[in-house]
């Protein structure tokens, strides 16, 4: 009995990790999730138990995360930027190609996504670079914070790969905001952003332009592309306030929404729980983000805030682009829903996030710099 | 204390930009929940309406796969309307009890549960799984009578690929399997989903692979409305499917059938081309297997008996086995020593029976030798020597250059996937391989077609062809015509230009009539004794088994699996030549005992119509087109459903 106290003793600090809050918040959406699953993937066999064992995976993941220490997190900050680049570099010459994008990268063991590593790889790295310039921030600094964003979003739009090249930018983004950049600054580049629009939709894949294009005009192509968001609105707006109730979602059940299990579960879970629903699962995010926030307004020195912050906006902007997709107010780009959406590999990286958060939180106190 | 005071100024101005963050979040989540209430709240009558009442299906309609005839018109491939019992997994509450009492009243075979529960694992659920197939009429009797005990369970009508010809052939025809994993991943990078949307099956080798876009056809569609509870409420709109195109092979089946019967149980490949076009009478490889077991997917103990066979039935010899040519090289190292000046043609070499480099003895077949040797005499008698000498003075890589051109370690370009280069060894070969350079000592074997070589058999009964044409190349092709089903019309499969080698008449004309003279007197007399036409060939032995200096090749001491491979090439009449063929019989012995036989035999056939024990005036003659099957339309389209009852691939309500 001794010997366990002692042991507990000792082990105590890796296994109570998990901030409250945030851990309950998490895991309210995980039930969402799991019952909305069993209802999307109600003849899709196999997809339900797959479901359950990447929440498991991402369990593991994220108590793992939980005990990395903010040491840590600093010394890895560039090597794992740079191994991060290597790779999209790798691919860039050697990738696989799967449906007329070179994402892939065979490895010989398996294929590895290496844009879906700097989604975490990317705050690290600046955030790392902010802190060791704490104090003496020039224009200077932004710059290079700016170089070091652009060369990997650049890699990975070129893959071509909107969705996440926007996710990473929007990941460094959120440092380089946070750090300071100065407002006159975000002015210019909100106008410049404007201006080249014309520029960056010449620039554009046919696939993407059709996207854009049918996002304004859905029914253009009601069949085709547009199938998409014309059945997902449906789904939604036939939902009403109270939905048509669990397992009941015709839209789902007879099949008329594509990928429902992934990035339009929201779809099944809007009209199965209607607008009551939709009300529980924004003050779900909202808490997540407003608690994340908090953890980086209390965190421990820069580094860690900026990390913690835009790790928070990262969920909120996982949660924002996939529901607005949906529901038809942004093109559809292939973003999961946090905590919901099947697919092993944004399970793990929101995992990690959330994990990381958790860890800033509890190093809040131990670490003055 | 700045550095301090910065940090502080820092950590304010950091939770101001925290707080812009959060009105941003704000914001966004405010549009969201302003776009949730316009659709659920203010315009949710508009789309409940759209989502209960107007749900329009695309049910797509599986296009007719086109037929495969051999050059006569006898059927290789053909679709049979069967009737298939089938079960939807999600529609049934116990899987086990329901097949067991199903078994009470048709019979399952346990390779049925096999094949059944392999498709349950890579299906969804609600697609419908074939748990009998091809259902006589009276056991189609029988459930009709019972169905009702039997929800979820339905019989089908469904078009099934059969390969009436079974095992002969089955390397050309290949055969199509149920669409895999694998299958669907290149659908999707060839963008081609859409067109195989309700189709279950594809081709997996042969001609059903290699020509697939062409058997398949286009998918049509059928616009339906759906009712609520999923049911079919009328057609809107049908686009019809675009059937494939039927294939004529120029496999001559009754050759090809007979081919593989005088095999009988030797394992071996035969390639006949016609050398002036190109095409593929024969195409033989032994043992071989019965396509019709692949279709419907194959139980696994079958799989694995086949796949484990030390026989190698699945494998496909000509296209992949790769051999040493043995000395059915030398006819093409002979037109390589002339043609790079290597050798003059009446220049006699002494032929002691052996070639000595340094301490190394390369012996020859007959150890006593064949005295004074000129080119002729040198493929007359098949002398190992002066090819080691030939060999020795070229160099491996003159070699090389010179056989690149006439195939030998390239892939032919024949319509068949899956074809394998072999090797054409040289000195860069060498390094790239092993990382070692080539040795002096190793070529002479290359010159009697051992050591490194190895080649396939329709590699070396292309280069006959060549050789049969003086040096030009044409593309060996199983697919003669591509034929519209619906009109009949046929138009030739469109080939590469030829290509001329270049080969010196005179050259060309030394090495033929050699050639012709090695079945008159030389190592294949016996076989072509009595033969109305005139041959070139020549005989080839190759090595399975390395034997040691002072040692001699005894077959009957050998297994029969280290025994020598017989090998053997010839064309005729060696004029104007009408067929190129190249034989191999695995552990079959010297090149004349068990290859030159059967070459003499496909010889007589396409050139006499009869065979060599037939006595003069037989005429066997082309196998005559089977106009019976020729004339039937298979049914292209499901059998009618009754209303209320899905079709295939219409979405449904499952509850």
């Amino acid at each position: 009995m001794k010997g366990f106290l002692q042991l507990w003793q000792r082990v105590r600090a890796h296994v109570l990790v998990f901030d409250p809050a945030l851990s309950i918040i998490i895991a309210l959406l995980v039930s969402l999730s799991v019952v909305t699953m069993y209802s999307a993937a109600f003849d899709f066999s196999g997809r339900f138990d797959g479901h359950v064992r990447n929440l498991v995976v991402a369990f593991m993941v994220l108590f793992l995360a939980a005990n990395v220490s903010p040491n840590v997190m600093m010394r890895s900050a560039v090597p794992l930027y740079v191994v991060g680049l290597l790779l999209l570099i790798a691919v860039a010459m050697f990738g696989d190609v799967s449906k007329g994008a070179r994402r892939w990268l065979n490895l010989g063991f398996g294929r590895v996504q290496p844009s879906e590593l700097l989604k975490i790889a990317m705050p690290l790295m600046l955030a790392w670079y902010f802190q060791r310039r704490e104090g003496a921030l020039r224009w200077f600094d932004f710059t290079i914070a700016a170089l070091l964003l652009l060369i990997p979003v650049g890699l990975i739009a070129r893959q071509p790969d909107l969705g996440t090249a926007l996710l990473v930018l929007g990941a460094g983004g959120f440092v380089i905001f946070l750090a300071g950049l100065s407002w006159r600054v975000i002015g210019g580049l909100a106008l410049a952003a404007a201006a080249a629009a014309p520029l960056l939709w010449s620039q554009m894949h046919d696939y993407q332009r059709q996207r854009v294009l049918t996002l304004l005009d859905p029914t253009s192509d009601p069949l085709g592309k547009g199938f998409h968001i014309i059945q997902s609105t449906i789904a939604v707006g036939s939902g009403g306030l109270w939905g048509k109730g669990f397992m009941q979602g015709t839209q789902t059940h007879l099949e008329f929404i594509p990928e429902r299990t992934t990035d339009f579960i929201f779809a099944v879970f809007s009209e199965e729980f209607g607008l009551i629903g939709n009300l529980v699962l924004l003050t779900l995010y909202l808490a997540l983000i407003a608690r994340g926030l908090m953890i980086s307004a209390q965190a421990a020195n820069e580094f860690m805030r900026l990390l913690a912050g835009s790790l928070t906006l990262i969920f909120f902007t996982y949660a924002f682009v996939n529901m607005g997709m949906v529901s038809g107010i942004l093109p559809v780009v292939g973003v999961p829903l946090p905590f919901m959406s099947y697919g092993g590999t944004a399970m793990v990286t929101l995992a990690l996030g959330a994990g990381l958060l958790m860890s800033i939180h509890r190093h809040r106190k131990s670490m003055q710099s | 204390m700045i550095e301090v005071r910065d940090a502080e100024h820092e950590l304010r101005r950091i939770r101001v930009r925290l707080g812009f963050a959060w009105v941003l979040v704000l914001l966004c989540f405010s549009t969201l929940l302003g776009r949730f209430v316009w659709l659920q709240v203010m315009r949710h009558e508009d789309f409940n309406a759209q989502a209960e009442d107007n749900r329009i299906a695309l049910v797509p309609v599986p296009p007719q796969r086109g037929l495969i005839y051999d050059r006569h018109g006898v059927l290789l491939a053909d679709n049979l309307s069967v009737y298939t019992l089938e079960i939807v997994p999600n529609q049934v509450s116990d899987l086990e009890q329901t097949i067991d009492d199903l078994g009470r009243l048709i019979e399952i075979a346990p390779r049925d549960r096999r094949r059944f529960k392999r498709l349950l694992e890579d299906s969804r659920n609600w697609d419908s799984i074939p748990i009998r197939t091809r259902l006589t009429d009276e056991e189609l009797a029988r459930f009709s009578v019972a169905k009702f005990r039997f929800p979820g369970v339905e019989i089908r009508a469904r078009s099934a690929r059969t390969y009436p010809q079974g095992e002969s052939a089955a390397h050309v025809i290949g055969y199509i399997g149920r669409i895999s994993v694998d299958d669907k991943r290149r659908l999707e990078d060839a963008d081609l989903t859409s067109n195989y949307v309700g189709a279950s099956h594809i081709g997996k080798t042969g001609i059903e692979l290699s020509y697939e876009s062409t058997l398949h056809g286009t998918a049509g569609a059928e616009e339906i409305e759906v009712s609520a509870g999923g049911r079919t409420v009328r057609s809107l709109s049908r686009t019809p499917a675009q059937p494939g195109a039927n294939l004529i092979l120029s496999i001559d089946l009754k050759l090809q059938r007979m081919v593989e019967e005088w095999f009988g149980d030797r394992r071996g490949a035969l390639v006949a081309i016609e050398p002036a076009t190109g095409e593929i009478i024969a195409f033989v490889s032994k043992p071989t297997f019965d396509p019709n077991l692949f279709v419907d997917g194959i139980d696994p103990p079958t799989w694995q008996a086949l796949n484990e066979d030390p026989d190698k039935p699945l494998l496909n010899r000509p296209l992949r086995g790769t051999y040493p040519p043995g000395s059915t090289y030398k006819p093409f190292m002979a037109m390589a020593a002339l043609t790079t000046g290597a050798r003059a043609p009446e220049t006699q070499y002494a032929d002691p029976g052996y070639f000595q480099l340094g301490a190394h003895r390369f012996r020859d077949s007959v150890p006593s030798g064949h005295g004074s040797v000129n080119l002729h005499k040198s493929i007359v008698v098949s002398s190992d020597t002066y090819y080691y000498k030939v060999a020795y003075d070229m160099g491996v890589d003159a070699i090389h250059d010179f056989m690149v051109p006439w195939g030998f370690g390239q892939l032919t370009g024949i319509d068949l996937e899956n074809e394998v280069t072999g090797i054409l060894p040289s000195t860069a070969w060498k390094m790239r391989r092993y990382k070692q350079k080539w040795l002096p000592g190793e070529t002479p074997s290359i010159g009697i077609g051992q050591g490194a070589n190895a080649f396939t058999i329709l590699q070396l009964a292309h280069a006959t062809a060549t050789l049969a044409n003086d040096g030009v190349v044409i593309r060996p092709h199983l697919v003669r015509h591509l034929e519209d089903p619906v009109t009949r019309k046929r138009r030739p499969i469109e080939l590469p230009p030829q290509r001329n080698l270049g080969m010196r008449p005179e050259h060309l004309a030394l090495v033929k009539s050699a050639m012709v003279d090695v079945n008159r007197f030389g190592t294949s007399r016996v076989a072509f004794a009595g033969a109305e036409y005139v041959a070139a060939g020549k005989t080839g032995t190759a090595q399975v088994i390395g034997i040691r200096q002072n040692e001699r090749y005894d077959a009957r001491r050998i297994a029969e699996r280290h025994r020598d491979h017989s090998l053997y090439m010839v064309f005729a009449p060696a004029d104007a030549p009408r067929l190129a063929v190249a034989v191999i019989v695995e552990n079959g012995g010297f090149g004349a005992q068990a290859a030159a036989p059967i070459a003499r035999k496909v010889l007589d056939y396409h050139l006499l119509g009869r065979l060599p024990s037939d006595p003069p005036g037989t005429r066997r003659g082309p196998a005559e087109p089977e106009p019976d099957l020729r004339d039937v339309p298979e049914s292209v389209e499901p059998e009618p459903v009754p209303p209320g009852e899905a079709v295939a691939g219409e979405p449904k309500r499952t509850r």
